[in-house]
């Protein structure tokens, strides 16, 4: 098992490398690079844009400026914000129980919700109720999730004013934790709609998959009933496809909870990452880009080694 | 076999009723200037927020500046497919070269092509589409170039397999017996065979550029006003939401009739074409 893990992780090194070098490449194709910021202030003259370029290193050749930015990357020096001056990772940080506390739930219920319903969709296949889910979850997949997120919000929030229509708290209320589910309802059921489809689709095309295998055939012949062929049987083995789906689908979760955050408010990474897109604020930007690259690719390094945890079959 | 094909794909409702679909919105959009009542960009403010069906002439009402509803839909519309289709016929042959590439020649270039794609695969999308829109001067080309050239990488994967497939059968070997160089066989031999999962990638990828340029509009980084995207016409309303709801929800409706008959069509065509390829065998 260590061998795997050691194997699978020293994978993950040229993609480490890839998404290094995309970012640095991003940065530098940015029109006027990482100074663009300064050029526009008209305080700032030629000499001072000089200097900076000098102290930031920029007038070192490319490949030692690369080495550079990737060692801090690294060692978790990620730059500092145009405004405040903060450091780049802090004010990530800073976001992202938010942004998980969002993506969670809506994964958590969106996997309950769509297995099921995938799997029963598998056990009465072409059923009425087969049908419906399947075309159902076809139209899910093609709502904007921000046009979603808006009719929901005239739904519960302004025709019924049930639920709040944004942000994470009401004033004064930070501690308090049923104000707070109550602020999670709506972003959460707009965020787990598509992911809710993509889960009950590949459940259901995993669970059809199993369950024509031979030894379901064998379970049934020496008398199994149902529900123990599908749960001893056929769900351990239909599991697999549905762990390394979990790797697979974050970059799409978190573009979600991008958009989301921003028809909510909700004070997530993406709402960080959409107003420093109006501030120019390179540094953040490409601090959280290369944050969810790199969250993305330890996320499927975990559900490498998961898989590899049921089937040992994947450890050789 | 092509009866074959027709009547598999009729036997489908869905596959149909998005074949329909995506025919009328394609017809509506090639003939707006004809169809439209009105000139999308005309301003009056004497008849802000009429209501659909309030007054002659305005079918869909007009909206915060007096402009026609239904005539701004239309032109969204010419916007909105046009991206869709541009930004899908970028992934495809992008995606389809480097597929066709990293297959047959196989070896280095393989390794070093796919190292790629699963890099590009471990960017959130709209991330790296917001942060590229907002360096480039936003233009219909660049949104639709941006767009399918941060979604070419399921399309090379797909054509990839197609390909380790198909080149050990005997028609490239004769190909290659005949003196075919590799570029002959790689586009003339093999790439017409893989036409059938290509064409159904390709409709299912003007569905997502259609949602993805519809995102990006409505954050602002898309197409620009006063051209109307359906995209951007949402974030206008936005303002007048809790008053005037329609505004809000004709361009949705649009976006969502749009991506749902793309994809319905594109599954309908994947079980005509291939029934290998379906989701539940």
């Amino acid at each position: 098992m260590l061998g795997f893990i050691f194997r699978r992780v020293l994978q993950s090194i040229p993609l480490l490398i890839g998404v290094s070098i995309i970012g640095f490449a991003l940065m530098h194709l940015a029109p006027g690079g990482p100074l663009a910021v300064y050029t526009l202030n008209p305080t700032i003259t030629n000499q001072d844009i000089e200097r900076i370029r000098i102290v930031l290193g920029l007038d070192q050749p490319i490949h030692i400026q690369y080495i550079k930015w990737a060692t801090g990357m690294f060692t978790g020096n990620w730059g500092y914000t145009f405004f405040g001056g903060r450091p780049v990772l802090w004010v990530i940080l800073e976001r992202m129980p938010a942004t998980f506390l969002l993506m969670g739930s809506a994964l958590s219920l969106a996997m309950m919700i769509g297995c099921s319903v995938g799997v029963l969709g598998a056990v009465r296949r072409y059923s009425v109720f087969d049908m419906l889910a399947t075309s159902g979850a076809m139209v899910a997949l093609s709502f904007p999730t921000f046009w979603f997120g808006l009719m929901a919000i005239y739904a519960f929030a302004i025709k019924l004013g049930w639920l709040p229509s944004g942000g994470m708290y009401e004033l004064g209320e930070e501690d308090n934790i049923i104000d707070l589910l109550r602020h999670l309802v709506l972003p959460v059921m707009v965020l787990s709609l598509v992911i809710m489809a993509v889960w009950s689709r590949y459940a259901r095309s995993a669970f059809l998959e199993v369950m024509h295998q031979d030894y379901m055939r064998t379970a049934k012949a020496k008398g199994l009933r149902a529900p123990a062929r599908l749960w001893r049987h056929a769900f351990p083995n239909a599991l697999k496809p549905l762990i390394a789906l979990l790797g697979i689908e974050l970059p799409a979760l978190f573009s979600g909870a991008l958009v989301t955050e921003t028809i909510f408010g909700w004070p997530g990474m993406g709402r960080l990452f959409v107003d420093a897109l109006n501030m120019k604020e390179y540094p953040s930007l490409m601090g959280m880009i290369m944050f969810t690259a790199l969250f993305v690719i330890v996320g499927n390094l975990v559900a490498d080694v998961l898989i590899a945890i049921i089937d040992p079959r994947v450890r050789l | 076999m092509r009866a074959g094909v027709w009547t598999r794909f009729t036997r489908h409702p869905l596959a149909v009723f998005g074949f329909a679909t995506v025919a009328i919105l394609c017809l509506a959009a090639l003939f707006a200037p004809f169809i439209a009542p009105h000139d999308p960009l005309l301003l009056d403010t004497s008849r802000r927020f009429v209501a659909p069906l309030a007054r002659d002439g305005f079918l869909l009402g007009t909206d915060e500046l007096g402009r026609d509803t239904l005539s701004r839909l239309l032109y969204g519309g010419r916007i909105s497919l046009t991206v869709g289709l541009v930004a899908m016929f970028t992934t495809v042959i992008t995606g389809a070269t480097i597929g066709l590439l990293a297959g047959y020649l196989g070896g280095l270039i393989d390794t070093l092509l796919m190292r790629f794609v699963d890099t590009m695969l471990c960017f959130p999308q709209i991330f790296l589409l917001l942060v590229i829109a907002a360096f480039v001067p936003p233009s219909l080309i660049s949104i639709a170039l941006i767009i399918g050239l941060t979604s070419w990488m399921e399309v090379s994967r797909i054509v990839r397999a197609e390909i380790l497939h198909l080149k050990e059968q005997d028609f490239v070997l004769a190909a290659r017996a005949l003196g075919a160089s590799r570029w002959r066989i790689m586009f003339q031999e093999l790439l017409p065979n893989i036409a059938a999962p290509l064409l159904v990638a390709a409709t299912l990828r003007v569905a997502s550029a259609v949602l993805a340029e519809s995102y990006i509009s409505y954050l602002g980084y898309g197409v620009q006003p006063p051209l109307a995207s359906w995209g951007n016409m949402l974030t206008n309303a936005q303002g007048y939401f809790d008053t005037v709801p329609w505004l809000a929800i004709l361009p949705g409706a649009m976006i969502t009739l749009t991506v749902m008959g793309f994809n319905f069509l594109g599954d309908g065509l994947r079980d005509a074409l291939d029934p290998r390829l379906r989701m539940d065998n």
